[in-house]
């Protein structure tokens, strides 16, 4: 590496002259993202709620989707250029397959974890069983939930840069060009967004879990009482002060 | 008014939980179902809203046959009180009352007004409690919520499956009086299950003694206190033994398995951990043919290096014979020192301990007793 002060300034030049291009790659690996976690979603959440239901299948499903995750992103990006040949789908269903494991066993284990009593009364006060789904246990399992999402989220901003390696977008493009081609700035320019969108996911799905939590509900319901109501201020303010005390 | 008509429950393995029971339950009568764990108490009460299905017999609640009703309908119009309480720790206590309503598409504003009444009849003000969390309240007022939620949809039949049995002495105490004045306002035919005589004594309309899914007995708390109806029945009553207590009465009554029992030929480290494990002061060390060698205490096992044999660390004073101490005599012992005696007979047989928590629960109860009787 040539010195650290003309790499920073042959950074900011690469970043001034193809602004554009960074930006609509961003937007890209982005779009590959969030494509490949809504399907991750709508794929292993429902999996996920079935295996508790289905107590037999349960090792075949995490046990599938733990091989998916153990073999290499790339190796599998090789498999799969024979079905859907090159390009984004291809990449997409990768990242798919690799980021099920934490969704499955996350909501498993959410549902599993919800204290049986509590189901036990929800039926015996005349629950169906989907009620006692929706209103019992994935409401309590969603921190945990949210938790398996969380983590799939970073591993498939993170892997989405292999995309292109075989044809597809996404900052990996800025990465492999800067590798071929030996320029510091330009891998930076890739891996440093990619980095930070990881982040910022990370983070904002830490900050939806703590905003899905009970007590922040219960506060939500109390303010939203307090203003259909009207009535009985000061009383409602003494629970919320004594809410965030807790 | 609920009916049990030659109800029998049979588990697939040959089990049999419930034997031919028949027992007319009457409207607004407190029904209490009665006997040690596994008898068939909990599983009767299940029988009638359909958490368990009877295998022969039939039941009806109000003149319905259930097996012809829908069980989720069945269930919204029965109130059910659980053990653990089962509130929904993410539901407000509002919302964990409006459950039923809601499941029966009751309007938001009768809703709101029916959750406020019955939190003002419980004596937790709507304005203050409706909007709080389960885990905010107290055991007893928990257990309150609980009650409250079964009675939100106003259903004549209300199942109360050991409803205060988690709950400390003095606040299970509180609630058993809460509910009598309830009742007596109500008037709910309710079906109660509990394994504890003085709550049965207490509430009941009505016990019915069961054992191995068989009825023993079945009568008010005074016919089953004056003519017990077999010798069962007398045991499990009790024959009012605690009232007639006295300084001089045996430690018989007080003997109880120690925490912590071990053979003479474990290390120091051993028992040290184990006591750590379950948070006690003191092991009992009794050899395999439960010859009693002495207790070993955890301030002395801390001293000595940890591999070191407890046999040198046995203590052999503090000890009772079975035969003559009476409870004058542990309790001066246990005034000294708290920690639990070792009981044993004249041929060095371990017989248990007495511990000062025992004593405490004797002297309560015995003083209950003398109060009821």
């Amino acid at each position: 590496m040539s010195g650290n002060k003309s790499f920073f300034s042959l950074l900011f030049n690469y970043c001034i002259d193809q602004h554009s291009r960074i930006i609509s790659l961003t937007l890209e690996h982005l779009y590959i993202s969030l494509v490949a976690l809504l399907i991750t979603l709508v794929i292993c959440i429902p999996l996920g709620i079935y295996i508790t239901r289905n107590e037999k299948l349960k090792p075949y499903v995490i046990g599938m989707a733990n091989i998916f995750q153990t073999i290499p992103s790339l190796a599998l990006l090789g498999f799969l250029i024979f079905i859907l040949g090159i390009g984004n789908k291809n990449a997409i269903a990768v990242l798919v397959m690799f980021a099920m494991l934490p969704v499955i066993q996350n909501t498993y284990i959410g549902i599993k974890n919800v204290t049986p009593s509590l189901v036990q009364a929800a039926k015996g006060m005349g629950m169906t069983d989907r009620q006692i789904l929706f209103k019992v246990e994935l409401p309590l399992a969603l921190p945990v939930i949210i938790g398996g999402i969380r983590v799939a989220s970073v591993w498939i901003i993170g892997t989405a840069s292999l995309a292109a390696a075989i044809g597809g977008g996404g900052l990996g493009r800025l990465i492999f060009s800067g590798l071929s081609s030996l320029r510091n700035e330009v891998i930076f320019a890739g891996a440093f967004p990619a980095t930070l969108l990881a982040l910022l996911s990370d983070q904002g799905f830490k900050l939806l879990q703590a905003y899905l939590t009970p007590e922040r509900r219960a506060k939500r319901v109390l303010k939203k009482a307090n203003r259909v109501e009207g009535t009985e201020k000061t009383e409602s303010k003494k629970i919320l002060e004594k809410m965030g005390e807790i | 008014m609920v009916i049990f008509e030659n109800v029998s429950k049979v588990y697939p393995d040959g089990t049999i939980a419930v034997k031919d029971l028949n027992l007319k339950v009457k409207k607004g009568e407190l029904i209490v179902l009665i006997g040690s764990s596994g008898c068939g108490k909990t599983t009767t009460l299940k029988m009638v809203n359909r958490l368990e299905e009877c295998t022969s017999g039939k039941i009806y609640v109000d003149g319905e046959d259930i097996s012809t009703v829908d069980p989720v309908e069945l269930r919204r119009g029965i109130g059910y009180v659980i053990q653990d309480i089962g509130l929904m720790p993410h539901m407000t206590v509002g919302e964990n009352i409006a459950i039923v309503p809601q499941l029966l598409n009751w309007n938001k504003k009768k809703i709101a007004m029916r959750t406020g009444e019955l939190l003002e009849m419980a004596g937790l003000p709507a304005g203050k409690y409706k909007h709080r969390l389960p885990k905010q309240m107290s055991g007893g007022q928990k257990q309150r919520i609980g009650v409250l939620r079964a009675l939100a949809a106003e259903p004549d039949v209300v199942l109360m499956d050991e409803p205060f049995g988690a709950l400390d002495p003095i606040s299970r105490d509180n609630l058993q009086n809460e509910l009598m004045d309830l009742q007596k306002k109500l008037k709910k035919t309710i079906i109660f299950v509990t394994h504890d005589i003085d709550e049965a004594l207490k509430l009941a309309d009505r016990i019915v003694i069961m054992r191995h899914g068989n009825v023993e007995q079945i009568g008010t708390p005074d016919e089953i206190k004056n003519q017990p109806i077999n010798k069962f029945v007398k045991t499990f009553i009790g024959e009012n033994r605690l009232s007639e207590i006295t300084t001089d009465t045996s430690i018989e009554v007080l003997v109880e398995e120690p925490f912590v029992k071990v053979t003479p030929d474990v290390t120091a480290s051993y028992v040290l951990e184990k006591l750590l494990d379950i948070g006690r002061e003191s092991a009992q060390v009794v050899d395999e043919d439960e010859n009693w060698l002495g207790m070993v205490l955890m301030t002395d096992i801390k001293k000595v290096s940890s591999e070191i044999n407890i046999k040198e660390l046995l203590r052999l004073k503090r000890r009772l014979y079975i035969e003559e101490a009476t409870l004058e005599d542990a309790a001066d012992i246990l005034s000294e020192d708290d920690l639990p005696i070792p009981v044993i007979n004249h041929d060095n047989k371990f017989m248990g301990v007495v511990t000062d928590n025992g004593m405490a629960r004797l002297t309560i109860s015995s003083l209950k007793r003398k109060q009821v009787g």
